[in-house]
Parts: structure tokens; C-alpha cells; sequence
């Protein structure tokens, strides 16, 4: 597949072996420019948001808190400190409802409705500064991942001495269907993006730096492609549509044709990924001291009356972010927390965003029926398709018939669990449930030996 | 706002494929074989088709009853089967053949393991080794040639011999009576190729016959399909359309038709000459057109459910039944060795599935 550059040169778009071509169904909200989302009544901050051990509360009920203040502390390396996103009172300290729709444990603020914040700094010399002050202030702001998966990002920032970093790759493909935050930041905030970008470089020391866009979003590619043609380590890799193209390994892969090693990390072949979200908030944590309290969520979907990209402050309902929206036009069936390959269904709007929440993509009910499973025919499409080359419906079977030396053996282990095989079932079996199922079992056993 | 919305897990967006499209499309690449059929023997290749359909349609839909699980021959799977298996038989024989071999293929080929899934072996190609075990004089008497055309496809005898009937009688009966891989087996019969020699007083027929199996006129014959055979699979330009249709449609797989058919191609120019009667560099072209190789390679080696899943193993797949193919028609007893093929991998694919798993992307040799 080929695209014009904007100077009319041919550009090779990169991408992956495998994957799928759902509908983008982007047109929604990608025309809606950033806009605030007005300070709530209240939010809920999650204590766990990130993968690691959940942040320790050190506020109490009754508690006054300033917008940026710290209400909880990281436990530990693997974790993140978690800051009040609006100023207000502590309400609650209780279990609500998380993104991923089960109930976990966040603290609850209630707004004063001054919206005070806590002082913040402009270090004109952000980009000078010791490498070490640079990572105190981003462990400082609670940021991680706001891709989806939320890995602590001061973990992802200091490889041990021997894993040498030369290429950071920034995330910019959101892949996802319906979901257009990454895309949005990209057209507003490019500058922000790569101030991001050479800080992270700085950081972990690598010459060379890329941003990965998918071929649906010319105007981000173009954009940023002006904004890197000054400088001589920045590059911009344009793309192929095709899913799981966001997906850590495949991306790694298609821009620089280094292959992750099964069961190992993107530090292994000397690469750092990072999403285009998490450089903002690493730009603005280096350079004012701000810690992560807000991010960019598309409120999408057909119901949706006004589909919108918003900024909003971290902790903020989703039934209140929908009411902003003009809330709905038509029944709802389905409500995704993220987007609808790798997203999770709600039981309802009650859940509190969180840093790594890209997306709330409401689909009516035609949208929300699937089709009953039937018997597996071998088909192999699912094998045909797997982005990481495994056995898909072999694995299922496995998990089925709890012969989970067979499952590890056809792939198991090395799931990414991206739904590509699920989506293209024509006997429409829940392949990535299986797959889940399997990986627990699998973890209880490793944990009795 | 306290509905209560559906919660599934993840994806929760799916492609339009499902058994049933998957099904009804194959079906419908099978209908330029079915046409061709009607247009050369006429309304009774529709009927002998629908009859193997429609009784294996039934007979899945009783057994299904039986065993108090939901019918659903709606799917097409049992109508495939049935059309499948009327395809492997010719339009001489009688109608009670295709019924027989349509109730054997699904109650004993497919319902029997477990239905859709679960069988084995191709359940058309089951169906039709018991036939031919059974009923060998139904299965293999009374064919009936094309419109216009010679069984053998040597639609222009006098370029063999003029007067041939008076010169060789064995050897006419031969051209006109038989199929083109039953003619070319005749030929590697040495004995009953010096008998025709020498009828024709010592002239050379059988080295003639064989030449002009391979001569730009008979492989046309092939390809179009103006010869005698079984119900759909004479037409290699037929066939070819649906497959392409299939392919484009995402629906088969390239690799198994491309090795199957690439293995005969190759192993028929090695090895299908015959000592004395000469050899062709157009053998290759006779192999892959004559005989049921077009529609096993695109229609049965293809079968989801007995064939490998793994990349590799369905490459294994296509070799070893072309391998096979080649083995039967030039050392074998029968002149055609599709099915037999086919049915010998099926049986191997757990085998090659296990022995081809793939490795995760990014494994390192260890």
C-alpha cells in the first residue's frame, strides 16, 4: 500500500504480519476539536490505575484537598501516586465502580467549587535538566501508560545499565475503532507531543525518536511530519490500517523491524514505546510540575447525541461526561469502556474514569447483540490472522478440555489478547475469553508448584 | 441513567462471517460445475444433485432430532455434503445411488462424531468409498460422455489412426469408452498395450493414443470439460470460476489447492511418461485437468474441519496429497487417486497439526 507524502514523494506505509481490518468508524468524534469538560460535582480516584500495586491512600475522610494534590502514595517501584484532579473535600474512601467494570477501592472528592489548585512552576530550562530531576518529577505525577494498559511509566524510563535504549517510539496509531483522543492530541498538541518525545529520548538516552500514525489520519502524519522535518532524529512512520497496529510488538516491529522476543520486553531489542497522551503529561510534569489529573477521553458512539474529544479531569463519571454530550439519542445497548476490540462492557454509566481512559463508546442495541457460538470448524482463520502467530482456536480447546500443556504450547503464554481471532470467527466463539480463562488457570497452577 | 446494558467480553465488534455464509458460498461456487453439467447431460445432473442434497439435508435433520440437539441444516453444511458427494458420481448412474451415499456421508461421515466439527474425513469423500466398495458396477457403469464429445476427450480419432474401429477394435472401444486417466492406465498395461499393437498390425496405436492425450486439442477438451466423468467435476474452467470466487471471497485457503495441484504438476513430468510409449512435456497440463484433481484440490482438500490449521501443516497437506495422486493414477490399481488421497491426509491431519504448531512471534531459536 502506498500514500503520497506531502511533497508528493511516494511513502511506504509499514506494518505487521497478521491482524484484521475492522471498520474505523472514527467519523463520529474526529471532527470534534478538544474542548473542557466543566469541573464536577465530584469525581472518584481510583486507586488502582495503573498495573502494579494499588496507590496508599494518605488523606482521610473530611480531608480539604487542593486540585494537584497528592491523596495517595506509590506502594512500591511498580506503582504510581495518585493527585486529587479538582479541589474539594474527601467524601468516601470506599469501593465504586472502575472502568473495567468491576468494583475496586478510589477515593471520593467532592468539589468546594473553586476549583483551587496547588502552585505550579514554568522551568524555562525543562529540556537541560539532570536526567534525574526529570524522572523525580514524572514519578512525582502519577503518570502512567494512557494507552490503555497503564504500566507504570518511571518503570518504562529506567531500563537497567545493560539494556542500552537507541529508539523511542511514540504511539500515535490508536488503532482502535471509534476512539479519536490520540488523534486529536496529535492535530492540537503536535508541539507538546515532541517536547515529549526528546525529553523521553534524553532520559533513557536514545538517538533516535518515532512517532507511529495509522494511514487514516493523513492530517496527523502531515502535521507532524512539518513539525520533525527540521530535526534529523525525529521520524514520523506512517501506517497501514490494520489492527492490532497499536498493539506494543506489532508496532515496534513495523517501525523498525526489530522482533520483541516472545515473552520478553520492548527494552530487549533496545526500544521504548510510550503513547502520544503519556509525552504530553511527561512534557507538563517536567516542565511545570504538573501532575496528571486530566486527559483527553472521546465520548463516541451512535447514541451519543454530540459525540466529543474532552478534557477532562481524572475521576469524572461517565454518566456525567455523556450528560455533556447532550446524553443520548437512541436506546443504548452496550457501553465500552475503551474501544470496542479491547474495551469492557459496563453494566452501566457508574464507573469513574481513569488515567488510562482513552474512550466510552456507546453502541445501541443492533450494535449490541452477538450471535450465539457454535461448534468450532477449524476453519484456521483465526490462525491465519493471529499478529502474534499462535493457535487461537487450539488454544480454546484446550482451556475447554483443561489440558493446559497443550494451551501453552499452542500459544498460550503469548496472547496479547487483541480479539483479532474472536472478531473474524464465523462460528463466533469467545476465542479471548477462553485464552483469559486459560491464563488465570494458568497462573493458579505456577502459583500451587 | 441506571439501565442495565449488555456486558460481554471483549471484542465486542465482529465480521460479517459466519457458518452459514461460509456454507451457501461454496454452494454457490459449486453452480458453474452444476450448469455445465445440465447444459451437457442434461435435467438429470439437477435431479441426481438435488437428491444427494436434499437426502443428506434430511437425513441431518433426523438424526439431529434424534439425538435431541437443535437442526441446523439451515447452516448448508449437510446440502454441501449431498451436492459434494452427487458431484462424485455420473449422471448414468441410479438415482437410489446418490441417497444411499448422502444418508452414509452424513449419518456415518459426520452425525456419528458429533456433527459439524467433529468428523474426521470429508464426509463426501466417506460417502463415496462406499459407494464404489459397495455398488463398483453402479459406481463405474453406463458413463455417459459430454455433449459432442468423446469419454476420453480424444474427440478427433482419425488423428490417431483413420478407421481405427476396423484397424485396432480394443483400442477404439478404449478411446471411446473410457475416461482420459482410465485410457492413460490402459496405456501402462504393457501386455494389453502389445495387444492393440498388434491388432493394428504392429502399428504403434498405443504410443499414438497416449501422444494425443497430451496434444493442444485434448487438453482443451479437459479444460472445458468435453469429456466423460462424474457429475461436477469435468469442467475444469467450472471449477476454476467457483474457486476463484472462493479465494477472492476469503472463504479457501491458497495453500492446500496451490501445493496439491503444484505437486501432481511437478511429479507428472517426472514421472509420467510411460517407458516405450513415449513421454510429453504437456503431461503435467493432462494430470491437473483430467480427472476430480480440480475439484478435490478446490472443493474437498479444502474442507475446513479435516485439514490441518497450521500454515505448515496445510502445505504437508497439499504435497502429501498430490504425492499420493500421482502414486495412485501411475503405480495404483485405480486410474484416479483424488479421493483416496484426500481421504488418506484427513486421517493425518491431528498428526500434522501437532508436528507443524507455529512458533509465537518473536520465539528465538533456542
Amino acid at each position: 500500500m502506498k500514500s503520497t507524502k506531502p511533497g508528493g514523494e511516494l511513502m511506504r506505509l509499514k506494518t505487521f504480519p497478521g491482524g484484521i481490518h475492522p471498520h474505523d468508524e472514527k467519523h463520529y468524534s474526529s471532527s470534534a476539536p478538544i474542548s473542557d469538560f466543566p469541573t464536577p460535582q465530584r469525581v472518584i480516584i481510583h486507586l488502582s490505575q495503573h498495573i502494579g500495586a494499588p496507590s496508599t491512600p494518605i488523606v482521610q475522610v473530611g480531608d480539604e484537598v487542593l486540585k494537584g494534590q497528592k491523596i495517595a502514595e506509590a506502594s512500591g517501584f511498580v506503582s504510581i501516586p495518585q493527585h486529587a484532579s479538582i479541589s474539594g473535600k474527601v467524601t468516601r474512601i470506599s469501593k465504586f465502580m472502575h472502568p473495567t467494570g468491576a468494583l475496586s477501592m478510589g477515593i471520593e472528592i467532592t468539589s468546594d467549587g473553586q476549583n483551587k489548585s496547588v502552585e505550579m512552576i514554568d522551568d524555562n530550562g525543562w529540556l537541560e535538566l539532570d536526567t534525574e530531576e526529570m524522572k523525580a518529577r514524572i514519578a512525582e505525577a502519577g503518570i502512567c501508560g494512557m494507552g490503555g494498559a497503564g504500566f507504570p511509566t518511571i518503570v518504562k524510563l529506567s531500563p537497567p545499565e545493560d539494556k542500552p535504549i537507541d529508539v523511542v517510539v511514540l504511539n500515535g496509531v490508536e488503532c482502535e475503532p471509534y476512539l479519536t483522543s490520540d488523534y486529536r492530541l496529535m492535530l492540537e498538541r503536535a508541539e507538546d507531543i515532541i517536547h515529549g518525545l526528546k525529553l523521553i529520548m534524553k532520559i533513557v538516552k536514545a538517538k533516535k525518536g518515532m512517532i507511529g500514525i495509522e494511514a487514516n489520519k493523513p492530517d496527523a502524519i502531515q502535521l507532524m511530519e512539518k513539525l520533525c522535518a527540521k530535526e534529523k532524529n525525529l521520524e514520523v512512520v506512517g501506517l497501514k490500517m490494520q489492527y492490532p497496529q497499536g498493539a506494543e510488538k506489532q508496532l515496534i516491529y513495523a517501525a523498525t523491524e526489530r522482533k520483541v522476543p516472545a515473552g520478553g520486553l520492548p527494552m530487549a531489542v533496545g526500544v521504548v514505546v510510550q503513547n502520544v497522551g503519556t509525552a504530553v503529561a511527561i512534557y507538563e510534569a517536567v516542565r511545570y510540575k504538573k501532575p496528571l489529573i486530566d486527559r483527553i477521553i472521546s465520548i463516541t458512539g451512535s447514541p451519543v447525541a454530540k459525540p466529543m474529544n474532552l478534557n477532562a479531569p481524572i475521576g469524572s463519571l461517565y454518566s456525567e461526561l455523556v450528560e455533556h454530550c447532550g446524553g443520548t439519542k437512541e436506546p443504548v445497548g452496550k457501553a465500552i469502556s475503551g474501544g470496542p476490540m479491547m474495551g469492557f462492557a459496563l453494566p452501566s454509566l457508574d464507573a469513574a474514569m481513569t488515567k488510562g481512559s482513552s474512550g466510552l463508546v456507546l453502541f445501541n442495541d443492533k450494535a449490541a447483540k452477538s450471535l450465539a457460538e457454535h461448534a468450532c470448524l477449524r476453519c484456521a482463520r483465526c490462525v491465519d490472522i493471529c499478529p502474534m502467530n499462535l493457535l487461537p482456536s487450539m488454544i480454546a480447546n484446550a482451556v475447554k478440555y483443561k489440558d493446559l500443556d497443550m494451551a501453552v504450547k499452542a500459544g498460550l503464554n503469548d496472547c496479547i489478547k487483541c480479539g483479532s481471532c474472536s472478531y473474524v470467527c464465523p462460528a463466533q466463539i469467545r476465542l479471548v475469553q477462553y485464552i483469559d480463562t486459560g491464563k488465570i488457570r494458568y497462573a493458579e497452577a505456577q502459583r500451587k508448584k | 441513567m441506571k439501565d442495565k446494558y449488555i456486558v460481554s467480553p471483549a471484542p465486542h465488534v465482529h465480521d460479517k462471517t459466519t457458518v452459514k455464509n461460509v456454507m451457501w458460498n461454496v454452494i454457490i461456487a459449486l453452480i458453474p460445475a452444476l450448469i455445465f453439467a445440465v447444459y451437457h447431460w442434461g435435467l438429470r445432473a439437477l435431479i441426481l444433485t438435488l437428491t444427494g442434497a436434499i437426502a443428506a439435508v434430511i437425513t441431518e435433520a433426523l438424526i439431529q432430532k434424534l439425538r435431541k440437539v437443535p437442526v441446523s441444516v439451515h447452516d448448508g453444511s449437510a446440502f454441501l455434503t449431498g451436492m459434494l458427494l452427487a458431484y462424485n458420481i455420473h449422471v448414468g448412474a441410479p438415482i437410489w445411488l446418490p441417497i444411499v451415499g448422502s444418508v452414509f456421508a452424513i449419518g456415518v461421515g459426520k452425525q456419528v462424531f458429533g456433527g459439524l466439527g467433529n468428523n474426521p474425513v470429508n464426509p463426501a469423500l466417506l460417502g463415496r468409498a462406499f459407494l464404489l466398495a459397495s455398488w463398483p458396477t453402479q459406481m463405474t457403469a453406463g458413463w455417459v460422455a459430454a455433449k459432442n464429445s468423446a469419454m476420453s476427450g480424444l474427440n478427433n480419432l482419425s488423428r490417431i489412426a483413420t478407421n481405427l474401429e476396423e484397424l485396432s477394435p480394443k483400442a477404439y472401444e478404449l478411446v471411446t469408452g473410457a475416461t482420459p486417466l482410465k485410457v492413460a492406465q490402459s496405456l501402462r498395461d504393457s501386455s494389453f498395450v502389445a495387444d492393440i499393437n498388434a491388432q493394428a498390425g504392429g502399428l504403434d496405436v498405443g504410443g499414438r493414443i497416449f501422444g494425443a492425450l497430451t496434444e493442444m486439442e485434448t487438453l482443451k477438451s479437459l479444460f472445458w470439460g468435453n469429456i466423460g466423468g462424474c457429475i461436477g467435476e469435468v469442467s475444469a474452467f467450472a471449477l476454476l470460476l467457483g474457486a476463484a470466487y472462493l479465494l477472492y471471497k476469503n472463504i479457501i485457503e491458497w495453500r492446500i489447492p496451490l501445493y496439491y495441484i503444484g505437486t501432481v504438476f511437478v511429479l507428472s513430468l517426472a514421472f509420467g511418461g510411460i517407458p516405450g510409449s513415449g513421454s510429453s512435456v504437456m503431461l503435467p497440463f493432462f494430470h491437473i485437468f483430467a480427472g476430480g484433481l480440480m475439484l478435490g484440490a478446490f472443493f474437498m482438500a479444502t474442507d475446513y474441519t479435516t485439514t490441518p490449521i497450521t500454515k505448515k501443516g496445510r502445505i504437508i497437506f497439499g504435497i502429501g496429497c498430490g504425492l499420493l495422486t500421482i502414486v495412485i493414477r501411475l503405480v495404483g490399481g485405480y486410474p484416479e487417486g483424488v479421493s483416496y488421497s484426500i481421504l488418506f491426509m484427513n486421517v493425518m491431519t491431528p498428526l500434522i497439526d501437532r508436528l507443524t504448531m507455529p512458533k509465537a512471534f518473536g520465539s528465538v531459536k533456542k
